[in-house]
């Protein structure tokens, strides 16, 4: 690419790239290892709380509406927080990642939006409290295409209405 | 399909001519040789070219039906328009009689030539289709439209010619809707957009205040059926694309989606989400009356008739997995088709009524395919990082489908755009576009 042109130019730039693509990879490595299990993120990147040390969401594994243990543990938090602020409504949007269907994944959006109710409702909050809605593939949080991206995407958000 | 094509090339040789015709095309191959033709600039007097003027502010409305004719022609993969710089002989005199010894000399084997008269407001078209090799008119056909209609005039033609040609109904004089999309992944803006199949005549229907997702045309109107996320309750509209009016479609508590008309219009078939499980209903246009299809604690949606109505063929993860399935279409009979590896989605039955197509997706790729009914016979025909939502052109000949490219870790690089594929899985191409797109709709053809 363009070497009789700007040889030294390039050569920096390469050179250059080389230098931020080494770091680059170094540091994707230990965040993967550190932010995922089997493909359900663990990481608290994109985390929003509902108020301190309540979690707003929980992840997936790909293709599953199964809460994971730490799913269960952020949604009783969840279900705690409501109890104590009964005037609170709350909207759990369910969410699917980029690498399937758009009609499969506005199904297993709800699907998993539902999971999450389901358990905050175990936890006896009240279903006239919450609603659901499914965005399946099309609001993700993270616009990367690689595993990492795609696992923070697998979620549902539990969200305040009112 | 195919092999109806090439039989009637045959023909069409062996009656034209003894000498070319088993020279030019060799049907061992699997794709076609595209016929040479030669598509004349319609002819228009002075006269009308000043009339042309004054209505469309194109002086030369007959040389640009042409180019219509002409790129219809070329897409379709099956014919070689030849460069008009090597015609020799005049339009004018070329319709009233061409002759062939000059057109055989430029290798065309088939000529279009034609005249447009543009008066009292009123477009007049007359065209002929020839036979170089055997020295006759194959067809002549003349319309009188308004000239507003004349990127119409050239689809008609192309169809006329294509069907006349191939023995299959043409798909030329017909609409694509679709989703177009704006904006970076996260906050994407889309808006229902339809445009004529060349990519022309682009119009947006809504405005992007709320996310739109999967039109599908009425096959026997101008009715469109869509999701749309209005006042965030993702429901199935009804729009009607002349008057620009929109309802809701049935009074559902929960999600409805998926939504596809029965092939005579009458009904809508859509999944209805009801916690968290979606199931497949219908509801009856005329008289309100909603049906339950199916009643599983699976996922089924997708759902797309066959061309009687007789059956139904859509996606469910019953078996642990997104896979295909075909029913009677009052839910009985339920039977799984797809068993190849990987996982199965979009379902759409041809026009034809002989195949299924679908999107399927195995370690990591995205591939569009197509299945016989029973799911024999499953041919993939393109394999790419994701594509999905095949639908096919009305003669079931070619698919639409969309792409999306991968996005580094800022999220930069991606796009959507449409592609189209012929049923042989030959003729793959970009449609054009004035933004990125998804999610397109063939309509059925606006004349016959």
């Amino acid at each position: 690419m363009n070497f009789s042109k700007s040889f030294r130019n390039t050569f920096l730039v390469i050179l250059l790239s080389l230098i931020v693509s080494a770091c680059a990879t170094k540091k994707t490595t230990t965040t993967v290892e550190g932010q995922m299990q089997g493909d359900v993120y663990t990481g608290t990147d994109t985390v929003k709380y509902l108020a301190d040390g309540v979690p707003d969401r929980v992840f997936f594994a790909t293709n599953e509406s199964i809460l994971t243990t730490k799913s269960r543990d952020t949604l009783r938090k969840q279900a705690n927080w409501l109890r104590e602020n009964s005037s609170i409504n709350v909207v759990v949007e369910g969410h699917a990642d980029e690498r399937g269907t758009r009609e499969y994944n506005l199904a297993l959006g709800e699907r998993r939006a539902n999971a999450a109710k389901d358990y905050l409702i175990t936890y006896g909050i009240s279903a006239d409290r919450i609603s659901v809605i499914s965005y399946g593939k099309e609001r993700p949080v993270d616009s990367g295409s690689n595993p990492l991206s795609w696992s923070k995407n697998r979620r549902s958000v539990t969200v305040k209405a009112n | 399909m195919i092999r109806i094509i090439n039989l009637f090339f045959i023909i069409f040789f062996l009656l034209s001519s003894k000498a070319y015709s088993l020279i030019e095309i060799d049907i061992t191959r699997g794709n076609l040789d595209p016929l040479p033709i030669a598509v004349s600039p319609l002819f228009q007097d002075d006269n009308s070219k000043r009339n042309s003027f004054n209505e469309l502010k194109i002086e030369n409305v007959g040389s640009e039906i042409s180019l219509v004719v002409e790129n219809n022609l070329k897409i379709s993969g099956l014919f070689n328009p030849l460069s008009k710089e090597a015609f020799l002989q005049k339009p004018d005199i070329a319709h009233l009689k061409p002759r062939f010894e000059d057109w055989a000399l430029i290798k065309a084997q088939a000529l279009i030539t034609g005249k447009v008269t543009i008066e009292d407001k009123k477009l007049k078209v007359e065209f002929r289709l020839w036979d170089i090799l055997a020295g006759r008119e194959m067809m002549a056909l003349a319309f009188t439209t308004v000239p507003g209609n004349w990127r119409r005039v050239g689809h008609i033609i192309s169809d006329k010619v294509y069907e006349r040609l191939t023995g299959e109904k043409g798909y030329f004089d017909t609409r694509i809707i679709y989703v177009s999309e704006e904006g970076p992944k996260t906050a994407r803006v889309k808006k229902l957009a339809i445009m004529d199949q060349d990519g022309f005549n682009t119009k947006y229907l809504t405005l992007g205040n709320e996310l739109v997702l999967t039109p599908r045309f009425n096959p026997t109107s101008q009715m469109v059926t869509y999701l749309s996320y209005f006042k965030n309750l993702p429901r199935v509209y009804l729009l009607d694309i002349e008057t620009g009016t929109q309802e809701v479609v049935g009074d559902f508590p929960g999600m409805t989606f998926a939504p596809r008309f029965s092939p005579d219009g009458k009904k809508i078939i859509m999944s209805f989400a009801k916690d968290g499980n979606s199931d497949i209903y219908t509801m009856d246009l005329e008289n309100r009356i909603v049906e339950r299809i199916t009643n599983h604690p699976s996922i089924d949606t997708s759902p797309s008739y066959s061309p009687d109505n007789r059956f139904i063929t859509f996606n469910s993860d019953r078996s642990g997995f997104q896979q295909i399935y075909v029913m009677k279409s009052d839910g009985s009979n339920v039977k799984r088709i797809s068993f190849g590896k990987g996982l199965y989605g979009t379902p759409v039955w041809s026009p034809r009524g002989d195949l299924i197509a679908f999107t399927k997706l195995h370690k990591g790729k995205f591939y569009i395919g197509v299945m016989r009914t029973d799911g024999s016979g499953e041919r993939l025909l393109t394999e790419n990082y994701y594509q999905e939502a095949p639908s096919w052109s009305p003669n079931g000949r070619v698919l639409i489908f969309y792409r999306e490219t991968k996005s580094n870790d800022k999220g930069e690089g991606f796009s959507a755009k449409l592609w189209s594929i012929d049923l042989t899985g030959y003729n793959e191409r970009q449609v054009q576009t004035e933004t990125d797109a998804s999610d397109p709709s063939w309509s059925s053809l606006l004349s016959n």
